[in-house]
């Protein structure tokens, strides 16, 4: 049952053992596109290797790589030295590399037991023996010292046992190299602990495992060495102890170049004007926990903050999407109860998801459909828009925002992702609405369109809108907006003025180790 | 010529006049149209009036199939809207009195328009699977409608209710006509007012569309009133041919070949992008073929089998994997390549 | 020491550590458990209404009368656990009964006869697997071809009934073996067995694993590296076979094939299933679930004939406590998913 027996290995020692799994000059092309381009990516047996990088950065392609997801295009992939070429994810089990994914990939209707062994299960005389699976499952498990009943069903147990069970499931056959994406994000302290607790027993018996995870204190904590990613290519490899966390998140964000307008800051008293909108502690579990900020009309509030520290948690909670589980959002003194995104929208807040294709495009209409949508939905089935009207307004968006290709009967999923962006804009543009929450609008868009709907945002708060920006990269927020809100672990930490931040404050409040008593 | 070969239309259409023409080399007499009796008479027009009743029931489950739900239990309203309205003439004392038969159409339009609201009210209330929640129905009133028959097959003599399915205006049936009005009406509400495209972008994207305001509940829940309606009116034209109610037999797989004429017309069971105009091809189609059928002197009862030709191969036709095996075939294997782009999803972490 | 037990702590009590021990091993039988007691609750009003409902010759007459539907609902059984649909069933059983009759009355054995409309129905059930499996056609409309084309098979056999004269046939049903009051026939022990033989598969072998899996989530059973297709296939094809089988009773039954038997009666199946505490959503269920919907569907029959009401109450009421059954489980999925 048992794994490749590691020189032993403890945190630190590593130089004088090779690396057991190795990619050299991996790149994987999407279309013409490179997800990640000549990365060499190495991990040591009996290591906590941790993969970092901010969203299109390649992480989960090169998760997929090595996991038998997806083939490579160019470089190679070798195992204990010698060269592999998966082309399933079966490939890579029977290589002996496992993952254990954030949507946990096993039969929530079948026991521990079964989960743990099935397509293994012991059998006697054609039939499962279910004492020997259940014996067997219980030896495991007790392994790595966990107390659960294998003849439990797995949908009993809580995400964080259902995770562990996905692990013994893993050690129970060969197990070589663990791949655990995103493991802590739907568990509390106790758990993380246990789940760490098992990590180090796994080192201990030389498996090499990567931790995915862009909670910096839990890298920090589990991790040997960290390897950066950016924009599809390698920034470095480096051991934890020997990486300030800030520089960490430095290699991480980089800095990037943008011809922007040069905006004229809003000086907000903010003492004085009354917010267009308001949200005083504003809880929805587990993603944002007593938030609490104000929106000003005509001002630009930025959101800046890593991945899952609440951006679109905070956004969804503000514009009625979510239900709060917590606090109030008022307008003028009257408190609000958004049900559903109609009652927001018909009060002028409009929200703009992050993802464009699953939750903002209707991909088979057409540009001119998908822009006069809200509109439409708006004045309701019967007063239907002329169409001489639809395509009026629809072309003046497509003109004003620079859509393109300008052809309004296209079907909006054919059109690329900044081109899909604006449509989205453009919709919800059309309500006219006073509060608008843009999640991740630039991202995966050329650097062009980038800075046309940064300067659009500019000029929209120019006009009177009061826009909310939402965004993984500093520059952009810094100089996009009036006020920047930092978000850590789901709450706010600070809100200032951006003429007072640089680059550099909001990486250290961002990347600031916790005081721990702070959470829950 | 290639913008008419890639209209959706094309095919649906063309394997219609196909069959027609086939039917008429081999006998001619298919397409001969005469005068009889002051209304046109011929193979075609019988066609069109026995189409009535699944036009409108296929017209109904387009917009629902729109939505990416299915109405399974239109046969069982079929039967119990004959059967009310059967009830009614035949206990009155004046079957011929206009007056009764208004009444018995309008009970029986009502009571189908409730059941229709029950289904929508399991699907877009309850949130139940849309083929759980007509599968009741379709289970339960099939009794529902033997009851109020009770179990017996109630016959009528009214001319009024017979003139609905075996009568004529301006030279025409009346069962079609009327059938082509109701499309007519039903196509012009879904593409002048909203409806229409708020029900495609429902279908295609419900999580987007509640995110721009669309009122997703009501246009699922009035898309199944509108199916259980004309499913009424599909079980009265269909009593009035017959002159029975015979609830065990109305409507017997109706909903079946509604599917098939909705999916032969083009619309996608996945739902979204509708069209009403191939749902009619469809209906034709499936029409044509039981005729041809019938013709061929095979017996009604056993036009299932080309029915079950017909639906593989207009599956396969539609199937993404016969597709690919097909691309595969004209090019060279040539190194695996991923699947598809990383939706905006895939690439973030 | 961590917290992460799921064993009883100290400071629990006893029985609500067991209670809970116990809703996590079997929590997914709990519908099954009501649908038991729903039958017992139709067992007890119906024997104070009537007095004379439970004995030994009408329970007998359970089994017998409803045989047929029985080994029809363990086939179905099958394909709905891993979130199929088979909407065949009816008229594959109708096209083999008839084309059996058929057989028989031409003069050949009942040793190739049988065998021979078992291959039958099997056949339909391998070409809907096909169609599921290799070309991305969803069950719903995969059976639907095969109910057309099962149904008009069944009539080009014949267009009218056939009369059974074959003795090993009629044996079949004529047959009485008497265990105390009660008795039964070969086609009541061969419904029996068929439960035992499906509920074995489905429990302690790994084809049945792999059924509930594909269930549970296709995705990840794939992950995991078991055989989804061949898995799929066969349970379309046992499905079939099924029906070819309740097709052999439903003729021994009644003494004759009749090409308009079986019409509606999948939907009965997936009724009897669905109540006997299988999801329609795949990946829970069992067959001895199945067992208990049908004898409910059954029980209820015998009711309202005894009542001397119309018949189609039955379908009325099958229909309601369907739909009662569906709300509950929308209801627990609901707030499952709310706590996650």
């Amino acid at each position: 049952m048992l794994v490749v027996p590691g020189p032993g290995l403890d945190n630190g020692h590593v130089d004088q053992a090779l690396p057991l799994l190795e990619l050299t000059g991996a790149t994987v092309l999407f279309g013409a596109d490179a997800a990640i381009d000549n990365v060499d990516f190495r991990m040591f047996p009996g290591e906590v290797h941790s993969l970092m990088g901010e969203n299109g950065a390649g992480k989960s392609t090169l998760i997929k790589a090595i996991t038998g997801v997806l083939p490579l295009n160019a470089g190679t992939l070798t195992l204990a030295g010698e060269p592999m070429h998966l082309h399933s994810p079966i490939d890579a089990l029977h290589a002996g590399i496992s993952t254990v994914y954030q949507e946990i990939e096993l039969l929530p209707n079948l026991t521990v037991a079964e989960n743990i062994s099935l397509g293994r299960e012991p059998r006697r005389l054609g039939m499962i023996d279910s004492k020997a699976m259940r014996r067997q499952a219980h030896a495991v498990l007790s392994e790595l010292g966990l107390h659960i009943d294998p003849a439990s069903l797995l949908a009993s147990h809580s995400v964080a046992v259902q995770q562990l069970v996905a692990i013994a499931r893993a050690i129970s056959a060969d197990l070589r190299v663990l791949v655990l994406d995103e493991p802590t994000s739907s568990l509390d302290v106790d758990e993380v602990a246990e789940l760490f607790r098992v990590i180090r027993e796994l080192k201990q018996r030389g498996v090499a495992i990567l931790f995915v995870s862009h909670f910096l204190d839990q890298v920090y904590e589990i991790c040997d060495r960290v390897t950066v990613l950016r924009d599809g290519k390698l920034v470095g490899e480096y051991l934890t102890r020997e990486l300030l966390r800030i520089d960490l998140v430095h290699k991480m964000l980089g800095h990037k170049e943008a011809e922007l307008k040069e905006r004229h800051r809003t000086t907000t008293s903010d003492t004085d004007e009354q917010p267009l909108l308001s949200a005083r502690d504003v809880t929805i579990v587990p993603g944002i926990r007593d938030a609490s900020v104000d929106l000003f009309e005509g001002s630009v509030l930025g959101v800046a903050g890593l991945l899952g520290a609440g951006r679109t948690e905070l956004a969804r909670a503000i514009t009625g999407i979510d239900r709060l589980h917590a606090g109030v959002l008022l307008i003028g003194d009257k408190e609000q109860h958004f049900s559903n995104p109609r009652k927001a929208l018909a009060k002028g807040i409009a929200y703009s998801s992050e993802n464009r294709r699953t939750e903002g495009i209707v991909a088979e209409l057409s540009v001119l459909e998908n822009i006069a949508l809200a509109v439409q939905a708006d004045r309701g089935i019967w007063r239907r828009m002329k169409p001489a009207r639809q395509r009026e307004l629809a072309a003046s968006w497509v003109e004003a925002l620079g859509i393109r290709p300008a052809d309004l009967d296209r079907p909006a999923g054919t059109l690329s992702g900044g081109n899909q962006q604006k449509v989205l804009l453009a919709r919800l543009l059309a309500l006219a609405p006073r509060l608008l929450v843009l999640d991740e609008p630039t991202r995966g868009i050329d650097i062009g369109a980038k800075v046309e709907i940064q300067n659009l945002v500019g000029e929209l708060s120019e006009n009177g809108l009061s826009v909310v920006f939402i965004s993984a990269e500093l520059e952009e927020v810094l100089r996009v907006s009036d006020r920047v809100a930092v978000l850590r672990d789901g709450r706010i930490v600070e809100t200032l003025p951006s003429a007072d931040m640089t680059v550099d404050s909001v990486l250290a409040l961002v990347a600031r180790p916790n005081q721990d008593e702070a959470r829950a | 010529m290639k913008t008419i070969v890639k209209h959706r239309l094309f095919w649906p259409s063309a394997a219609l006049v196909a069959l027609i023409a086939i039917n008429a080399a081999v006998r001619p007499n298919f397409v001969k149209i005469t005068m009889l009796d002051g209304h046109l008479y011929g193979n075609l027009i019988d066609i069109l009036r026995q189409s009535a009743p699944l036009m409108l029931v296929s017209l109904g489950m387009t917009i629902v199939i729109a939505t990416r739900g299915i109405d399974l239990s239109v046969g069982a309203i079929m039967a119990v809207s004959g059967a009310v309205a059967l009830q009614i003439i035949a206990g009155s004392s004046e079957p011929d009195n206009l007056g009764v038969v208004a009444w018995a159409v309008f009970a029986a339009l009502a009571v189908s328009l409730v059941l229709g609201a029950w289904n929508g009210f399991l699907v877009s209330v309850v949130g139940i699977q849309p083929i759980i929640a007509t599968l009741v129905l379709m289970l339960a009133g099939r009794g529902v409608a033997l009851l109020i028959t009770g179990g017996k097959i109630t016959t009528v003599n009214s001319s009024p209710y017979k003139y609905l399915s075996t009568g004529y205006l301006l030279l025409l049936p009346f069962a079609f006509l009327l059938a082509m009005a109701i499309v007519a009406i039903v196509g012009a509400v879904e593409r002048r007012s909203a409806l229409g495209v708020l029900t495609e972008a429902v279908g295609i994207n419900p999580e987007a569309s509640r995110l721009a305001g669309v009122r997703s509940r009501g246009i699922v829940w009035s898309a199944y009133v509108g199916s259980g309606v004309l499913a009424g009116i599909a079980g009265i034209l269909y009593s009035s041919n017959i002159k029975a109610a015979d609830a065990n037999n109305a409507g017997q797989l109706i909903e079946l070949y509604a599917i098939l004429a909705v999916v032969m017309g083009g619309t996608s069971l996945m739902g979204g992008k509708f069209t009403i105009a191939g749902t009619v091809i469809g209906v034709l189609f499936i029409q044509t073929l039981d005729s041809t059928i019938l013709f061929l002197g095979i017996s009604p009862d056993q036009s299932p089998v080309f029915f079950a030709i017909v639906v593989i191969i207009v599956v396969l036709i539609q199937s993404p994997s016969m597709h690919r095996w097909v691309r595969g075939l004209k090019h060279s294997p040539d190194k695996q390549s991923p699947v598809d782009a990383p939706s905006d999803a895939e690439v973030a972490a | 020491m961590t917290t992460l037990e799921t064993a009883p702590a100290n400071t629990r009590t006893s029985f609500a550590s067991r209670y809970h021990t116990f809703m996590s091993r079997h929590g997914s039988l709990m519908p099954t458990f009501a649908a038991v007691a729903i039958l017992l609750v139709i067992f007890a009003g119906a024997q104070i209404k009537f007095g004379n409902f439970i004995t030994p010759g009408n329970i007998s007459a359970l089994l017998l009368d409803n045989a047929a539907l029985l080994i029809m609902a363990v086939g179905m059984t099958f394909v709905i656990i891993t979130a199929g649909i088979d909407l065949s069933v009816g008229s594959v059983m109708a096209f083999t009964g008839i084309w059996l009759a058929q057989m028989l009355q031409s003069g050949v054995n009942a040793a190739f006869a049988i065998p021979i409309m078992l291959v039958g129905g099997a056949l339909v059930g391998l070409l809907i697997g096909l169609l599921v499996q290799y070309f991305d056609v969803q069950p719903f409309i995969a059976s639907l071809a095969g109910l057309f084309l099962a149904r008009g098979l069944a009539y080009i056999v014949s267009t009218r009934s056939i009369r059974v004269e074959d003795p090993t046939v009629l044996w079949l049903q004529s047959a009485r073996i008497h265990i105390g009051q009660f008795y039964i026939t070969p086609t009541g022990i061969l419904a029996l067995l068929v439960v035992a033989v499906g509920a074995f598969v489905m429990q302690f072998t790994r084809f049945g694993r792999t059924i509930y899996a594909i269930g549970g989530n296709e995705q990840s059973a794939r992950l995991m590296g078991l055989n989804i297709a061949r898995t799929k296939i066969a349970v379309y094809v046992i499905s079939g076979f099924c029906a070819a089988l309740s097709g052999l009773v439903l003729t021994a039954y009644s003494g004759a094939g009749y090409p308009r038997n079986g019409i509606g009666w999948e939907l009965d199946a997936i009724a009897a299933v669905v109540i006997g505490g299988t999801l329609l959503m795949g990946g829970r269920g069992y067959v001895l679930g199945s067992m208990v919907g049908v004898l409910v569907f059954g029980t209820i029959q015998t009711v309202i004939s005894f009542m001397g009401a119309e018949q189609s109450w039955t379908r009325i009421i099958v229909g309601l406590l369907l739909l009662l059954f569906i709300v509950v489980q929308r209801a627990i999925v609901a707030r499952a998913e709310r706590r996650r």
